[in-house]
């Protein structure tokens, strides 16, 4: 067997040749941290020139590739992989199992983002600048009107799908085939039944894009008419196509954060989860509808109003089981005996503003209501209240929750609490008013506008500015609780914290069970 | 990597550590940055400046498909060991059973662009559906499948075109469709369609071969399904030969020519994938000897991918050739 069992192996070989779970995921964390970095630093940009009205900093056009890089390297670049990597840690451990079902196809999803993303970012310094269309692509601006860098992004999009889809069908084998004799699914921690159902909702539409992004590529070069209307092709094709995607994708950021949520509520409110089942059930329910509200993002573009009332409906139909969510989390924590560490401080962050995005979510979803919304500054605010203050704030809770297990060290609380409050406050100050200035009119991606939204701009800029400083006072925290955190070696680092996780020694060995353990 | 049982349960498989991962990177991204570079050379390059690009495509590919080619043999010489565990088995067959739905969902998206065009942009681009200003726009187009015509040529070329031109569109002069009942024997994809679907049956009879332990039956009738596959492929080129000939019949043909060339391209490609796969098991079978009546996953999992390869065709053969 070697002795590779007993601990890792020295240097950077270490990590490049790695197939242990742990080292997998710890490297996603880091990179999605990286890009999250990135993703921001893009953020700051378009903030520091939307801080006052007219053109200061930057051209028009660069503004829009940072609106687009922006958004590309959040949701592909952060997000995605962050939940991939907390996936890599934390399902081996809770399923007790002793690491992924296919360790040495994991270890290549997680390589080939990085070079993904030097590509995608590479294109930047190009002739014609990085892609300037927006993250969601829209045909024809990303065939006849796209720089050449166009067909670079096109190929990193296809790597960045073929590591999701390695990525969700080894979660889905492990799941599946490596539980613990006599965890059976109904005995899964919520974490993991979201992450299942997510994996499979990535197998269902990453190759969707990749058609998508392929059909865009022989358009540009090989002559073909998908999204031109001359050659019999329409436009509107790719918005079908991409938001086929595009809404399970959604989904795809932030099922894995209510599992998140759902495993942290407990801990602080000492009480299990309410209505277990029921979360479920209604995490499969959301997965379903996802497949078939994809054109409320195109209200717009001239559909048959059968099309427009079928969507709305059956938008409107998500709010159910998200409802059935949000009830349970409120009623775990009722007569719970609640503390409030920073976890669960960034979860109850999360449940208020998430349901408020999730309530302008429905407002966006009435169609004629979305005639003047559309394509406005509520909708940016709409959106980064679930991506934000959803997904960003439940995996920073992730990390403060689980950093301790990892590490064996317990990161500084009050440096934790104040990081909370002042992502708490920044967030909202940059995003509630965009609300006001959408709802008054003011569109999205442009570098300029009207001067009476001058003083809210400034406001969500000044916001922002807080909200992105608090992340390094983030980073501190964790580098400093790595390197010199006060040690702990309590299996169950918190008292309320229930789980095979909190079973093994902590930190968490490197080969965590080499036999099953025993589930009652 | 496999441990001797412990206790109640069998030990868990833990690997070691793997270099395949990082040289599959290094060929997937330059092979990737390659044929990227080589498409904007060819689009937007200057003729005259020499590039790197396809010695990038060429040397990433081949760093690739070594990389794949190592990767399979180290898992099928693991197997031969003994070192699988019954859990590990089980995981490959998960394994490549989600990536065959990955791939279902790949061919769904261009089946969904193609009823999309026919029963809705067709019709809205001729002028129908209420309040669509689509008939002002292309005066003298009328819709019809295979289109034969496209809205560009209906209006009298780019130049006659009233939007903002986006490139220029010919249309093809004879469709693949289905049009002489008489002279059905004379159809190339019907006999396409024989072939498959007894390479389908051919390929079943080689399993149940297997299962009865019968070698001999095993390799002739897995030869036979290679063989067949590569007859396919072959009528697939000569139908793609006279496409172009013949036909006028071009990936620049409107949406009938893209719709038909990249339903049909990528179906060919993963006939030749799967071809390439049952091959490589065949020759394991003969040269090597491998498989066993209970241990062949090597061989199921090729022919699972033959048998989605054929039901994809079913499909096409309906909406692309027939209706």
């Amino acid at each position: 067997m070697g002795d590779h069992h007993h601990g890792p192996a020295k240097g950077l070989t270490r990590w490049m040749f790695t197939t242990n779970h742990k080292d997998i995921g710890t490297m996603y964390l880091w990179f999605s941290f990286a890009m999250f970095i990135l993703g921001g630093a893009f953020a700051m940009i378009i903030r520091a020139e939307l801080f006052q009205p007219g053109m200061q900093l930057i051209e028009p056009a660069f503004f829009n590739q940072m609106t687009t890089m922006h958004g590309l390297v959040m949701v592909f670049g952060a997000i995605m992989p962050a939940f991939v990597g907390l996936a890599n840690w934390m399902i081996p451990m809770m399923i007790g199992a002793p690491d992924m079902a296919l360790p040495r196809m994991n270890n290549w999803s997680f390589w080939i983002l990085p070079p993904a993303f030097l590509l995608l970012a590479s294109t930047l310094f190009m002739e014609g600048g990085a892609p300037a269309f927006g993250w969601t692509f829209y045909a024809p601006l990303s065939t006849t009107y796209a720089p050449p860098s166009v067909t670079y992004f096109i190929f990193s999009i296809h790597v960045l799908g073929l590591s999701s889809i390695m990525g969700s069908i080894n979660i889905i084998a492990t799941v599946m085939n490596m539980r613990a004799p006599g965890m059976t699914y109904m005995k899964m921690p919520l974490f993991v039944w979201t992450w299942l159902i997510t994996a499979f909702l990535l197998v269902a539409v990453m190759p969707v894009l990749a058609g998508a992004v392929t059909m865009m590529l022989m358009d540009i070069h090989f002559g073909t008419s998908f999204f031109s209307a001359a050659g019999g092709g329409d436009p509107v094709l790719f918005q079908h196509i991409f938001w086929f995607f595009g809404h399970p994708e959604v989904y795809i950021i932030i099922l894995p954060a209510f599992g998140v949520v759902s495993q942290i509520i407990p801990a602080f409110s000492r009480k299990p989860l309410f209505g277990y089942a029921s979360m479920v059930y209604a995490t499969a329910a959301i997965a379903f509808l996802s497949f078939v509200v994809w054109a409320h993002h195109m209200y717009t573009v001239g559909m048959p109003i059968a099309g427009e009332l079928f969507f709305m409906y059956a938008t409107m139909l998500i709010a159910v089981p998200t409802g059935v969510k949000v009830f349970n989390w409120i009623t775990t924590m009722w007569r719970g005996a609640l503390s409030f560490e920073t976890p669960m401080l960034f979860c109850i962050g999360f449940l208020v503003l998430f349901t408020i995005g999730g309530f302008t979510g429905l407002m966006l979803s009435i169609a004629p209501a979305d005639f003047q919304y559309h394509d406005s500054y509520f909708v940016v605010a709409h959106f980064h209240y679930v991506m934000v203050a959803g997904a960003v704030f439940s995996m920073t809770a992730a990390v403060y929750f689980w950093l301790p297990k990892w590490c064996g060290k317990m990161y500084n609380e009050t440096m934790g609490k104040t990081h909370f409050w002042i992502s708490f406050i920044g967030f909202n100050l940059a995003f509630f008013p965009q609300h006001f200035v959408g709802l008054a009119g003011m569109p999205r991606r442009i570098p300029d506008y009207a001067l009476q939204f001058a003083d809210f701009n400034m406001m969500s800029s000044i916001g922002a500015f807080i909200y992105g400083a608090s992340q390094i006072m983030f980073l501190y925290n964790v580098i400093a609780t790595i390197v010199a955190g006060k040690p702990t070696s309590d299996e169950k680092v918190w008292d309320g914290a229930e789980g095979l996780e909190w079973t093994v020694a902590t930190p968490a060995p490197y080969h965590t069970f080499e036999v099953p353990p025993a589930v009652k | 990597m496999s441990s001797p049982t412990s206790g109640e349960y069998e030990a868990y498989y833990v690997p070691e550590k793997s270099k395949l991962a990082i040289f599959a990177t290094i060929g997937l991204i330059l092979s990737i940055y390659g044929a990227a570079s080589v498409m904007n050379d060819m689009t937007f390059g200057d003729p005259d400046v020499a590039t790197h690009s396809w010695s990038i495509f060429i040397v990433g590919l081949f760093v690739f498909v070594a990389t794949l080619f190592n990767w399979f043999r180290i898992t099928i010489r693991e197997n031969i060991a003994g070192m699988n565990s019954a859990q590990l088995k089980k995981s490959y067959v998960l394994g490549m059973f989600w990536f065959i739905f990955s791939e279902v969902m790949f061919f769904f998206a261009f089946f969904g662009a193609l009823f999309y065009v026919r029963n809705l942009v067709g019709p809205w681009l001729a002028g129908e559906g209420a309040g669509r200003m689509n008939g002002l726009l292309w005066e003298g187009f009328e819709y019809s499948w295979p289109m034969m015509q496209t809205p560009q040529e209906a209006v009298g070329g780019a130049g006659a075109q009233p939007i903002a031109n986006n490139g220029s569109f010919t249309s093809a002069e004879t469709s693949m469709a289905f049009s002489d009942a008489r002279a059905w024997y004379a159809w190339l994809p019907m006999w396409n369609t024989l072939i498959l679907l007894s390479s389908s049956v051919t390929c079943h009879i080689a399993h149940m071969g297997l299962l009865d332990g019968n070698r001999k039956k095993f390799n002739l009738w897995l030869g036979l399904t290679v063989a067949l596959g590569i007859i396919f492929l072959g009528l697939q080129i000569f139908e793609y030969y006279e496409a172009y000939a013949h036909f006028g019949l071009t990936l620049n043909s409107g949406i009938y020519g893209s719709t038909f060339f990249m339903l049909t391209g990528f179906h060919g490609f993963h006939v030749a994938m799967g071809m390439t796969m049952l091959l490589i098991q065949w020759l394991r079978s003969v040269r090597g000897g491998h498989f066993t009546a209970d241990d062949h996953f090597g061989f199921e999992a090729s022919s699972w991918y033959w048998h989605f390869v054929d039901v994809v065709w079913v499909f096409l053969f309906l909406f692309v050739y027939i209706l």
